[in-house]
Formats: structure tokens, sequence, C-alpha cells
């Protein structure tokens, strides 16, 4: 079998829409093109019926009641309406939120811009495998926590945090608890009355369905969460999130989240499969690589390798027929290399080196063994011009090294 | 990003890549740059002493393709040259000949920085030596 070069194997990032997805979608441009907020004639109740389905599909797929699925345009606009939401309705009772240093940055920034506006934000951090300790966290609330927000899975290194053993806590605290589950929802088993979640953000084009639509899940019993809204307009979706619904979009959501509850135990075993396969030929044919964050608590499609002495952007240049991403900062317009990995105590040279893989819907053996080998060649090529690798090979400690960083 | 074909050039068939014995008082050593700024060069130079030119230079780069390929140019670009013409290699001919975008400079920056690190090595090499090679460079007493 020949492979289609280029490889995509970039998938926390965006996926491709399920053909299944788009058919689904079609009919609602030209045909059923009606505005579901319209309630005077069949072309709203049509789009209207249309979006209510698919409400039911993604609140299934997470355990939920259909009402409690709010629409919005991704998951960074969730996130904003989670947190801003609830820092603006409970102001009352405090003003003081829990995060996690490896968060998003739809969280992180909007934590940032609260903090500007007098609230109280603690970044917890996080251990060598990427988690966050649940005994550090209970130490973190106080009678002014309002808000507790730590993501589900992470999109970078597909760590999962403990999220039923933070859902317990909150719930004993009386803090409401709120889950970036953009990379997790569709991937792996996610409930939300098993996780005791109150909020959870959503995205359709991480789960094989059409980019610019999102969902905020908000609980409406035990407790029932309120939240100020942050655009103001129609009040659509109970006045939580205004502006004529993207009904295209949503139709497709709810198929993507139909596809992700029926397919979602095989596809992970397979995924799984094709992981560790990439896994285990990289370190038979490599010395000296490692994995950033939780083997064991992790999405089955992911993987985040550093492969020691060797830079990112050198490494991605040579496998340019596949497309992965890097943590290092020459690969972004920031000059850090990436937080998440800097968070995990790797060092910035480990953070410099790593590649994040990952798996999806239409990822081959085939390709994962290309991908392998082609790797394989570039690193050895790589180390064999990185004085890095010399040095360390000549026995020198190259932490203790004196570095001349000036003007870098 | 886009590369420039002669960036991939460089990358694709680095030139000179390689060691020097580091205790040849007539090579000179150049190490700039740190991991944790995600690149660091080596960069040698082994010089004629009866000519003060550079017979030979190897590099060894960790970093960017735009940083191998700076270091790869400025190798081919010292072999032939005396030490004080090496000295006048810019940055700024590095980035023209490359065509290195401005997120990119900082690697034409850290060339020039290893050329001149090299240089100053084997000057500091050959004063500490007193090698009668520098001597014979003088007009005779």
């Amino acid at each position: 079998m020949t492979i289609k070069l280029p490889i995509y194997m970039d998938y926390h990032a965006t996926t491709p829409a399920d053909p299944r997805v788009v058919e689904a979608m079609l009919p609602y441009f030209t045909q059923h093109f009606g505005n579901a907020a319209s309630r005077n004639h069949p072309f709203g109740w049509e789009a209207e019926e249309a979006v209510e389905k698919a409400r039911k599909q993604i609140a299934d797929l997470i355990g939920a009641n259909a009402k409690e699925i709010v629409f919005t345009s991704g998951a960074t606009e969730s996130d904003n309406l989670a947190i801003k939401g609830v820092a603006e309705m409970y102001r009352e009772k405090g003003n003081h939120i829990i995060t996690c240093v490896t968060e998003h940055k739809a969280i992180i920034d909007t934590c940032k811009r609260l903090e500007k506006n007098g609230y109280r934000v603690t970044y917890l951090p996080v251990a060598k495998d990427g988690r966050i300790s649940l005994d550090e966290l209970k130490a973190a609330i106080s009678d002014k926590t309002i808000l507790i927000t730590i993501m589900t899975a992470n999109n970078e290194i597909g760590v999962i945090q403990p999220i039923a053993e933070i859902g317990a806590i909150a719930k004993e605290k009386g803090v409401l608890f709120h889950t970036d589950a953009v990379q997790a929802v569709g991937k792996i088993p996610f409930n939300v009355n098993d996780l005791k979640v109150d909020m959870a953000s959503i995205s359709a084009h991480k789960m094989y369905g059409p980019k610019g639509v999102g969902a905020l899940y908000v609980r409406r019993r035990n407790p029932r969460v309120l939240l100020s809204a942050i655009i103001d307009g129609g009040g659509h979706e109970r006045g939580m999130r205004s502006g004529t619904l993207n009904v295209t979009g949503i139709v497709g959501f709810g198929k993507a989240a139909e596809i992700c509850k029926q397919e979602m135990a095989t596809e992970s075993v397979r995924l799984r499969k094709l992981r560790d396969r990439l896994n285990d030929r990289l370190h038979k044919g490599l010395d000296e690589i490692y994995i950033n964050g939780s083997v064991e608590h992790r999405l089955p499609h992911n993987l985040n390798i550093s492969f020691a002495y060797v830079e990112g952007e050198s490494l991605l240049m040579g496998i340019n027929d596949v497309a992965v991403s890097s943590g290092s900062a020459c690969t972004s317009a920031s000059l850090e290399p990436s937080y998440v990995l800097k968070a995990l105590g790797a060092g910035d040279d480990l953070a410099h080196s790593s590649i994040r893989f990952g798996l999806g819907r239409w990822s081959t053996e085939e390709e994962v063994d290309y991908v392998a080998d082609k790797l394989i060649n570039v690193v050895t090529r790589l180390r064999e011009m990185s004085p890095l690798y010399e040095l360390a090979k000549e026995g020198v400690d190259l932490s203790t090294m004196q570095w001349q960083t000036e003007g870098h | 990003m886009a590369y420039s074909n002669k960036v991939i050039d460089h990358y694709e068939n680095p030139r000179n890549v390689g060691s020097l014995s580091k205790e040849d008082p007539n090579v000179g050593t150049g190490l700039v740059g740190a991991p944790e700024c995600g690149d660091v060069m080596k960069l040698q130079v082994k010089v004629n002493p009866a000519t003060g030119v550079i017979d030979d230079a190897k590099f060894k780069t960790f970093g960017c393709g735009s940083a191998i390929a700076s270091s790869s140019l400025a190798t081919e670009w010292l072999k032939g040259k005396t030490v004080d013409e090496a000295l006048a290699i810019k940055n700024t001919d590095i980035v023209s000949e490359l065509s290195l975008p401005p997120v990119k400079i900082h690697c034409s920056v850290l060339a020039e920085d290893a050329i001149k690190a090299a240089i100053s090595d084997y000057k500091k090499k050959q004063a500490a030596t007193g090698k009668p090679a520098e001597k014979a460079a003088q007009p005779t007493a």
C-alpha cells in the first residue's frame, strides 16, 4: 500500500470533518437554511428541530441533559463564558479562582484578565508527570473560592488530570468546577455526573466536526449553575449566549458527537495500538528520547517526545512531509519554548527538542512506520552534527556547563 | 515557515560538519549559544602558521535550519581567508546570502559570534605557546 504524502499527524490541532458529518450538514446550507429563532414559520421550525436534535446528540455523548448544552463559537468562547460568567455572577460570594499552569491559553489568559479586575487566581503547579496534586488543590481552596477550572486532558502532552477526584473535592467544598474537555470528549469516556463536573467546554473540530462551533455544558441541577452572559443580544441559549445559532455547524457537531459515541470504544483501542507502535519503534531506533508527561494517565492517541540534543524545528524540517508540531520556540511566534513542557521541569533544552504526535481516525500503520523510520534517520543525522551530542558522548554534563547566553 | 532554497540546501547538504582537534595549537574553537535558547554552535578553524590563512573549518550546530545553514555557510566562507579577513565577516552578509527572515537574524549573529570566538581562541593559544610562527610573521629585529 502506498501512502499519501504529506501525512497528517497533528489531530490535537484540528481534525478533518468526517464525510458523514459533512453529508448531514449539507441540506442546512441551502434547503433548511432557516433561523432557529424564527418562531413563526416552518423554516425556523426545521432549523430549531435540527438544533435540538444536535443538542441531544451532544448531551448523550457526555451524559448530560440536552437543556444543559449552550452552543458557542468554539471552546475558547466556552472557556471565556464559563470563567467570566461565574466570576461576574458569583462576585458577591468571592473573588478567588483556582486553575493550573498547564492549562490552555484560553483559560490562562482569561484568568489573567480577571486578575487585572481584582480577582485572585491560584495557578497550581504540576508534577513531572503533568498532573496536579490533590492536596495542593485542597489547600488552595478558601471561603472566597468561587471556581476551580482544570482541563481534562492536555493539548500538548495528552496528560489526563484526576477529574473525578477534583470533582469530588469541589462538590465537598461547595465550589463550582469547570473543565476544558476539548481534547478528551469523543476520545475517552467522559460523563459529567460520574466526574461531578459543573461546566465543560467542548469543540466540534477536535472531534471530526466543523470549525467555528463549540459548546459549554452548564449543570442545571445539584447545583444549578448561573452565568452572566459575556455577549449581549437577543437572549438566545437561555440568555447565556446571544447570537443567531450556527445551524449547519451545530448539525455537524451533533452528528460528530453521535459518531464518536458509537465508535469511541473501538477507535481508542486502535489508536492506542498505533501510538504504542510509534513509541516502540522510536525507542528501538534511538537512545536518549524521553516521553513528556505521564504514560499511564494519557490520551490513547497522543505521544509527546523529546529527542535530546536535537532542536525541534530542525527536526520538523527533516520530516517536512509529516504534519506534527514542536514545543520549540523557533516554530512559533514567541521566543519561549512550550510553557507546558517547562512546567514539567524538563529543562528548556528538552522543551526545544520535543515533538507532539496526534493520531486520529484516518491514521494508519503504514503512516506510523513511515514517520518512525524517517524520524530515526533525521535524528541520527542531526545528532551527528550536534555539538551537544558530541559533548554528552565525551562525558560532559551539559547542565553544569557555562553557556554564553548574553544577547540571545 | 518558508525557508529559502539556500537554507534548505545547507540543511540537507551541510558543508564541513565535524570536529578538529582542540589540542592542536593551530586550531581555534568557538562554542556559542546555549541549549535553553534553542541554539548552540561550535565552529573551529585551522590556521596555517606559515601563511596565516585558514586551511580548514568545521562546525557542529544544535539549532533550527537557519542556524545550521548560517554556520555551514560560515565555514565555507572561512576557508582560504586570513584571520583578519575572517574577522571582517558580518552577520548581515549571512542574512543577505541566505535571505533570512527577521525572526532568524539571531542565527546569523550567533554565527558571527562563533567566528570571532574561534579566532580569539586561536590567538590566545598562539600567544600562550609563543609559537615561532607568530613571531616569524613579524619583521625580524
